[in-house]
């Protein structure tokens, strides 16, 4: 640490560094466990892609051509291998290759499970983002009302409201704003995924109704974490001072008690998207969107238990980023971070 | 003088009355600030003196009824005071014509913003034609006027990477930089170390000649008052009982609440026979002995030693002040006496024991022969739990390494015991500690102490948080306690003005290292290291005949 510890960059640098490599290091116990946790279950991966009539020869050639047959350390090793190297199930003519980043082979759908999710996460990631952004700017700002407004009629009814949304299923209310929105006012298609590069305007006119539900249930957590870190940060000794310099009103709340208050929301604004990227289960479910929930809700009910290990690591890992973003992002917002204990 | 008739006042403060929720807090008080000169405004917390400065620029709790009259310089159109005030006037004033400084340098910075940026803000909206080229130079030659070293390192750095005492020039700075007329300064030294406090008073008086600024200190401390001010006003729940010149106030206190701030300060007598002090007659054998023990925390980036080849020694029934500034190694001593930090060398022994050999039940054994006293005394308090419960909590402790079972009205009764010897009210025992005062929670901390009848008391800035008044009490308090109990004590201080109160032995400590050692008397009357002088010419002394 000594020869890196010379300028604040180079130990923003560091600080980054070690990060990253802790983060890669969960991704890969993550996975680790995952497969443990999966394949130890009862459920014979062979047996399952075998057909009927089953013989053992049968099962034997499936198991030996699925890699199944190993040890199961050799089979977790054969999965990190091919997650950094790609690998190929079978010999000869009959042989299916995984490339790298191979994360399984899906032998009921005949499709690496990284081609899966790539055809997935679009649609995931269109949910996620777009309700995202919207959740964050309706909380924070809520929020921040409620907090300049403390102990209003404003701050207990955003009080109340929030206590709404924070009790609503989303099922629910994705299912009212259909039954509303889509179909008694018909202002929006009430399910289906059309992709930003075929048609922007008809991915928009799909994504609102998704975005909207996600945002509003969302937004209150923010609401109310927002509004508890606005009313500490104003109270704090700092907001003195920058009134007595004469600073406006606007400017105290807007620059410097936001500023601060933000640093714990953005901590719990990326656990939320890296886990919303992973599959956004029920509202997928309830507007009709093969996203990466649908996914991992296929292959729960189909036993597909390459693409389960694979969906779950690939979601494990997106929490895991947006967690290393976060960090990173704190580094750079706030000055005390890289100089830890 | 300030009371020169013929010079006219910057602020006029009249009829002042402030409430709470209709309890007044204030009654009419009144003050005069003039050019060039320090007025301070003197009183034990919760005697209004805050309430009554922070409302000339509105920083008053927004809950505060105020009522009064406030006139700058003799425009007697435009009363400060009026609640009405539009945000523009306010704005004005605040940082424009009335510079703020505050107590606590260390939090009252945004942590997330430089310095520089902080300081220029002020800028942006009094002088809103400067150019950010110029706002910058502005910034610089305040830092220069404060004294700041480096001020194109401090224009970048974040409050975090400055010490107390220089948070508090760039506090100044802030205050000064659109050469407002009027400085309120709320108890600017605090929370700094003794010599820290000497430099930041005497560039506040400075600036006051200088700039012909009127300058109001809001202080409990005489000493600070003497070091200051040239005219006073003194508060008693929120009345003005007193006013006079510093000279008048010191030689001829009329009022007994002034005599009695008057008496609390801790005089700093030094005298060459040393009769003032308690001596000890014979060396008493030794408790707590150190030898040679140096330590260094090896995850900080540059190891420096924290504390460099310590020796002392603490007589059974004893007490050595440790005194020193803030970061020299006097808590970190204290740790390694009670083996929370092992040293990488030298031996530390306790009535003839190591401590570091010991692990579990035997340290935590060792350890219950220790009683501690802390600085902060809310806390070191379970928020969440009755001061009863505090008081108990060691008892139970004993109980659980093998001492005799008390039931629960034994303990009940040694808790009211314990209580009553340190002058608190039993039937504060089902108390919390915030519906207490600062004074009476530190006796809660020290009864929690002295419930094991401990052979050494560690005392880390006992009173270093209570108005001085309250200190007096409290440093009794202590010494009663332990002619009664026979307890040796370490005493960790930065005031060297109470040490003669409280102390048989001194070792003065600097950067990790004991510069001087001592009885109390005999260093006192002739310091031999540099360091100790410095820290004795910073104690404010006050020598009427001197003035």
């Amino acid at each position: 640490m000594s020869t890196f510890a010379s300028s604040p960059l180079a130990r923003t640098l560091w600080y980054i560094l070690k990060r990253a490599v802790q983060a890669l290091v969960v991704i890969i116990l993550i996975a680790v466990a995952l497969f443990l946790v999966f394949y130890m279950l009862p459920a014979n991966p062979a047996q399952l892609s075998c057909g009927k009539p089953c013989t053992p020869e049968q099962l034997q050639r499936v198991s030996a051509f699925m890699g199944t047959d190993q040890p199961w350390y050799a089979q977790l090793g054969a999965y990190m291998l091919g997650i950094f190297a790609g690998r190929t199930f079978g010999t000869g003519a009959s042989a299916v290759v995984c490339s790298a980043p191979c994360l399984g082979y899906s032998f009921r759908l005949s499709t690496p499970v990284t081609t899966l999710i790539a055809q997935r996460f679009p649609v995931t990631a269109s949910i996620a983002i777009g309700a995202a952004v919207l959740w964050m700017l309706v909380g924070v700002s809520t929020g921040v009302l409620a907090a300049v407004k403390r102990g209003t009629w404003v701050d207990r009814l955003l009080n109340a409201l929030s206590s709404i949304g924070i009790s609503s299923p989303s099922y629910l209310i994705g299912l009212l704003a259909i039954i509303v929105f889509a179909i008694e006012l018909p202002l929006f298609p009430s399910s289906g995924y059309v992709a930003f590069s075929t048609n922007p305007l008809e991915w928009l006119q799909h994504m609102l109704l998704p975005w909207l539900v996600l945002a509003l249930l969302n937004a209150a957590g923010y609401t109310r974490i927002t509004r508890a870190q606005m009313v500490t940060e104003l109270e704090q000794d700092y907001i003195r001072t920058a009134r007595s310099k004469g600073v406006p009103e606007r400017r105290i709340i807007g620059v410097h008690a936001l500023r601060n208050a933000l640093l714990p929301v953005m901590t719990l604004f990326g656990l939320d998207l890296g886990a919303l990227l992973g599959g956004a289960v029920l509202t997928e479910k309830v507007f009709s969107m093969q996203g990466l929930g649908m996914l991992l809700l296929d292959s729960v009910t189909n036993l597909d238990l390459q693409v389960l290990v694979g969906s779950t690591l690939f979601a494990a890992a997106l929490v895991i980023i947006a967690n290393l973003i976060v960090d990173i992002c704190y580094s750079l917002l706030d000055p005390r971070v890289t100089l830890g204990h | 003088m300030a009371t020169d008739s013929t010079r006219e006042p910057l602020l006029t403060v009249s009829h002042v009355s402030i409430g709470f929720n209709g309890t007044p807090v204030t009654h009419d008080v009144h003050f005069s600030l003039f050019p060039g000169t320090i007025t301070a405004l003197v009183g034990e917390s919760g005697s209004g003196k805050s309430v009554s400065a922070m409302a000339l620029a509105h920083l008053d709790p927004s809950q505060a009824e105020v009522s009064g009259q406030a006139f700058l310089d003799s425009n007697t159109t435009l009363n400060i005071l009026d609640n009405t005030l539009d945000q523009a006037s306010l704005q004005k004033l605040r940082g424009g014509q009335i510079g703020v400084v505050f107590q606590e340098p260390m939090t009252a910075f945004n942590p997330l913003m430089t310095l520089g940026k902080q300081v220029e803000e002020s800028l942006i909206y009094h002088q809103p034609k400067l150019s950010k080229q110029e706002r910058k130079e502005a910034v610089l030659h305040a830092f220069e006027a404060v004294r700041l070293p480096q001020p194109e390192r401090i224009f970048t750095a974040h409050p975090h990477e400055l010490s107390g005492g220089q948070l508090q020039r760039v506090m100044i700075a802030m205050a000064i930089i659109n050469n407002p007329s009027i400085i309120i300064a709320d108890e600017p030294t605090t929370a700094l170390d003794v010599t820290t406090q000497k430099a930041i008073l005497q560039l506040l008086e400075s600036l006051a000649r200088e700039r012909h600024l009127a300058i109001l200190i809001i202080t409990h401390d005489m000493g600070v008052v003497w070091e200051a001010a040239q005219y006073v006003y003194v508060m008693q729940k929120g009345e003005i009982v007193e006013e006079g010149s510093t000279r008048q106030i010191f030689t001829a206190p009329t009022h007994p609440y002034t005599r009695m701030l008057l008496d609390a300060v801790p005089k700093l007598t030094v005298d060459s026979e040393g009769e003032d002090s308690p001596t000890a007659d014979s060396p008493a054998p030794a408790l707590v002995q150190l030898e040679h023990v140096s330590l260094s925390y090896s995850h900080r980036a540059h190891a420096k030693l924290a504390l460099h080849d310590i020796s002392l020694r603490i007589g059974a029934g004893e007490t050595l002040a440790l005194v020193g500034e803030s970061g020299a190694g006097k808590t970190t001593i204290g740790k390694v006496i009670s083996g929370q930090l092992t040293p990488q060398q030298g031996t530390v022994l306790i009535g003839g024991d190591n401590l570091a050999g010991l692990k579990g039940k035997k340290l935590r054994q060792a350890r219950s022969s220790i009683g501690f006293v802390f600085q902060n005394s809310s806390s070191a308090l379970v928020p969440t739990k009755t001061i009863g419960w505090s008081i108990a909590e060691p008892l139970l402790v004993e109980e659980s390494l093998g001492g005799t079972k008390l039931s629960s009205q034994q303990r009940l009764e040694r808790v009211e015991e314990l209580m009553k010897h340190v002058g608190l009210d039993p039937a504060l025992a089902s108390r919390f500690p915030y519906q207490l005062s600062g004074g009476q929670r530190q006796r809660v901390g020290i009864a929690r102490a002295i419930a094991l009848r401990p052979k050494l008391l560690i005392a880390d800035e006992p009173t270093s948080s209570l108005d001085v008044t309250v200190q007096k009490r409290v440093l009794d308090l202590l010494r009663t306690l332990q002619q009664e109990y026979g307890y040796a004590c370490l005493f960790i201080t930065h005031d060297l003005g109470i040490v003669q109160e409280v102390a048989h032995n001194l070792a003065v400590i600097k950067s990790g290292e004991i510069v001087e050692q001592g009885s109390v008397s005999e260093v006192l009357a002739h310091p031999r290291h540099a360091y100790t002088r410095t820290l004795l010419d910073a104690s404010p002394r006050i020598d009427v005949s001197a003035r």
